[in-house]
């Protein structure tokens, strides 16, 4: 190019930079939306000079399923497998979540058995959570054996769920009220197993990342932010930690017994990827240590609260007694009543605050239901982290945030 | 090379009589790369089948290739969305021939529970699909059994097919171009 | 601080902007005028004893048979030094649901006004990129109002007599 030193370039956001912020050209990279190291459909196009970043812009939406919408045509039980897929990886935390929204609404408490049994699960889902992004950071790292181990730990927790509910993944565990089976004895037996066995797993799998030279200089210094820009953004979860602020649901706000168990959060210094990998590793030991708790203290009592319209009745009452029948075919035809009011319930998901904001008007299916999404809330400081780093840089970042594209689009 | 069943083999000293057919389809058949098209929950249970536990590697799936042409089969996996679909469309044009395509779970299949506005109600409704794997999400047990079948497929094409003037045909419905070497037969 | 604390400081202090306050269910709940509501929540953001320094969450609601009410804005917000959230509504009319954007005191509402927009149509004045998000660019309805159904109506693969609709 002859005339370089008149040449001023404009970005596509608008800011416009002149010849001495560029040396050269500028390329315009796509980065998605099917991409490997994208891990959910999300694009994003990169402005580059060189391998720098001096912008980006980003489209989501490719996996919009509407359950807002959808939200508005079922009965509140058949909400919970849409629940399910939010934030996939750890589907019982949005499960649970949504019972505990519920019966917010219906002022319903539950018994401390179930109280226990859902910090059990809960927490469960959040080393399910934790494993796979931080496996996925190995990989993007080029690490891919750190893919392997999490995956074959990640098989024990699958085993856990389908002992409770049958499903591996997207679960729909538990009921409004608490549970529908108590725990099997082959339940209480893989669950001390898991939890003999899965801490020197755990170790073993750290050990391979944690002082790893080449995996430090990677992650040390990959997308920062600082803990203001994080607030005015809104970040919650792992992500807020890591950039110093500790601000976790289950602490300020606790629910379903929370506030008996003794765990600290871990918080980090700088809000790079190293401090995010290493947030979540912690997270996962302090996991480990509540489930110890929980387990150790299961009190007991029934697996789940007295509301007959909203709790199935045994079978054998349904066959027997009138009004075990009249509930029954109340519950499973989707006609419960349910007050008219509107609640706000949040809990801690695996990557922040996961809200749930419920309006119900007094009919079969609420009126309104919106999810606040972690993940589509921070999405947005995106650009800020990786602007001015290498794309390979960006890469690790937006494995770090643990971006799920159910969460992201809903 | 392995036992090729109902054909003549005349075994002699250091050589096998067969057909090319069945001596490509037994190459092409053990050595599928797949691209993995994982967009939701499909895509958590394809990474627990690549994983140690229901290894897809054994099925000769050892290279995940996340380039379209460098790729034979087209794994579909999670839901399909109205914004997502020229994209899909895109990635399966640009695969080279011959290649097939593997829709996992219940969204890609038919759009699933997801019944709105926004999600597509099944892929086939813009690419021919070869196998549909039902479930929400399958189980690996699942995906692997579909991925065996394509295997069945992939054993007993001709090699011919995808010159001929029947496919063609298909892809036309769709209004997808086949473009080969020698179209003009 | 309990609601009740909260709800007399609101009322000390913003008497004159407060339309109507009421407790559900454990929150708070105030109703503002549109053209308040900028206002209002940056004096909250900037007090040093109510301090709410953090947007949980920016929504709608559509409430067809209301008239000159239709479209509910609400905005949770949450105040971590006294751990107390707090909702606040503005109530739009349908032929101008419009409201001033609030990106400029918390940098997080950019997507969540654009999401509100993209479901609902609501216009928020001075936002910097107020554009569809979530759904396809080629839509030209707004998909969560009441009026319009769930489902593709072109669609040919399913027959809504066999869905129960």
């Amino acid at each position: 190019m002859e005339n370089a030193e008149e040449r001023i370039y404009t970005l596509p956001n608008g800011h416009v930079l002149s010849k001495e912020t560029i040396d050269g050209d500028i390329a315009i990279v796509n980065f998605g939306p099917t991409h490997p190291a994208t891990h959910g459909i999300f694009q994003n196009i990169l402005t580059v000079d060189g391998e720098k970043i001096l912008s980006s812009e980003q489209t989501v939406g490719y996996i919009h399923r509407a359950f807002e919408k959808l939200a508005e045509r079922r009965p509140y039980n058949q909400i919970a497998p849409i629940t399910d897929r939010l934030n996939y990886c750890s589907s019982p935390i949005n499960n649970i979540g949504w019972h505990m929204t519920v019966e917010k609404l219906l002022q319903v408490e539950v018994p401390k058995r179930v109280q226990y049994m859902r910090v059990i699960i809960m927490e469960l889902a959040r080393i399910a959570d934790h494993l796979i992004c931080n496996s996925i950071i190995g990989v993007d790292t080029g690490a891919l054996t750190s893919f392997f181990y999490p995956f074959s730990e990640r098989e024990k927790i699958y085993e856990l769920y389908e002992e409770m509910c049958g499903a591996r993944l997207t679960t729909n565990i538990g009921r409004i009220g608490g549970f529908d089976k108590d725990f099997t004895p082959v339940f209480h037996e893989k669950l001390k197993n898991f939890l003999r066995t899965f801490p020197k797993a755990f170790e073993e799998w750290n050990g391979m990342l944690e002082r790893n030279r080449i995996f430090m200089d990677r992650t040390k210094g990959a997308g920062p932010i600082s803990a203001e820009r994080a607030l005015a953004f809104g970040f919650t979860g792992p992500n807020l930690r890591a950039a110093g602020v500790d601000y976790d649901v289950r602490v300020m706000h606790p629910y379903s017994s929370y506030e008996d168990f003794d765990f600290i959060i871990p918080v980090g210094v700088n809000g790079d990827t190293y401090d995010r990998f290493m947030v979540r590793q912690e997270e996962i030991r302090q996991s480990i240590r509540i489930i110890e708790q929980a387990y150790n203290n299961l009190p007991e009592g029934p697996f789940h609260a007295d509301i007959p319209e909203f709790f199935l009745p045994d079978k054998k009452e349904v066959y027997n007694n009138m009004e075990a029948l009249i509930y029954h075919f109340k519950i499973v035809m989707g006609e419960s009543e349910v007050p008219v009011g509107e609640v706000y319930h949040s809990v801690e998901g695996g990557n922040g605050e996961l809200g749930y904001f419920l309006i119900s008007d007094g009919g079969r299916a609420p009126y309104r239901l919106q999810f606040r999404r972690p993940c589509f809330i921070y999405y947005q400081a995106y650009p800020e982290m990786i602007t001015g780093a290498n794309i390979s840089d960006a890469v690790i970042t937006l494995s770090s945030i643990n971006v799920i594209a159910g969460e992201l689009d809903a | 090379m392995g036992k090729i069943e109902d054909l003549e083999v005349i075994n002699g000293e250091g050589y096998q009589l067969t057909t090319l057919d069945k001596a490509v389809a037994l190459a092409r058949s053990n050595s599928v790369w797949p691209l993995p098209f994982a967009t939701s929950c499909c895509g958590i249970e394809f990474m627990a089948t690549m994983g140690s536990m229901y290894d897809l590697s054994r099925f000769g799936m050892e290279r995940m290739s996340f380039t379209p042409r460098q790729s034979d089969l087209l794994i579909v996996a999670g839901t399909i969305s109205k914004k997502l679909a020229p994209v899909l469309k895109k990635v399966y044009e640009q695969m080279a021939e011959p290649k097939w395509v593997l829709s996992v779970g219940a969204c890609a299949s038919s759009g699933g529970i997801f019944d709105t506005y926004s999600v597509l109600q099944g892929i086939d409704r813009i690419i021919p699909v070869d196998v549909y794997v039902p479930g929400c999400p399958p189980r690996p047990e699942q995906i692997i059994d579909g991925v065996m079948n394509i295997h069945k497929l992939v054993k007993h094409e001709p090699m011919r097919r995808r010159y001929s003037e029947e496919y063609r045909h298909l892809l036309g419905n769709y209004q997808i171009e086949v473009t080969n070497a020698d179209n003009d037969k | 601080m309990t609601n009740k604390e909260l709800q007399e400081a609101l009322e000390a202090k913003f008497s004159s902007q407060i339309i109507a306050s009421e407790e559900l269910h454990d929150a708070l709940i105030i109703e503002l005028a549109p053209n308040d509501v900028h206002g209002f929540i940056l004096a909250l953001k900037e007090d040093n004893a109510l301090s709410f320094g953090f947007l949980t969450l920016i929504g709608a609601v559509h409430y067809p048979d209301e008239l000159n009410r239709e479209f509910c804005v609400v905005y949770h917000l949450h105040s971590w030094k006294n751990a107390i959230r707090l909702r606040v509504k503005s109530y739009l009319p349908k032929s101008n649901p419009s409201i001033q954007t609030i990106t400029d005191i918390y940098e997080g509402a950019n997507w969540l006004e654009r999401e509100t927009f993209d479901f609902f149509g609501i216009q928020f004045e001075g936002h910097p990129n107020l554009t569809r998000i979530l759904n396809m660019d080629e839509m030209d309805y707004h998909p969560m109002r009441k009026e319009y159904h769930l489902e593709d109506q072109t669609r040919e693969d399913k027959d809504d007599r066999f869905f129960g609709r």
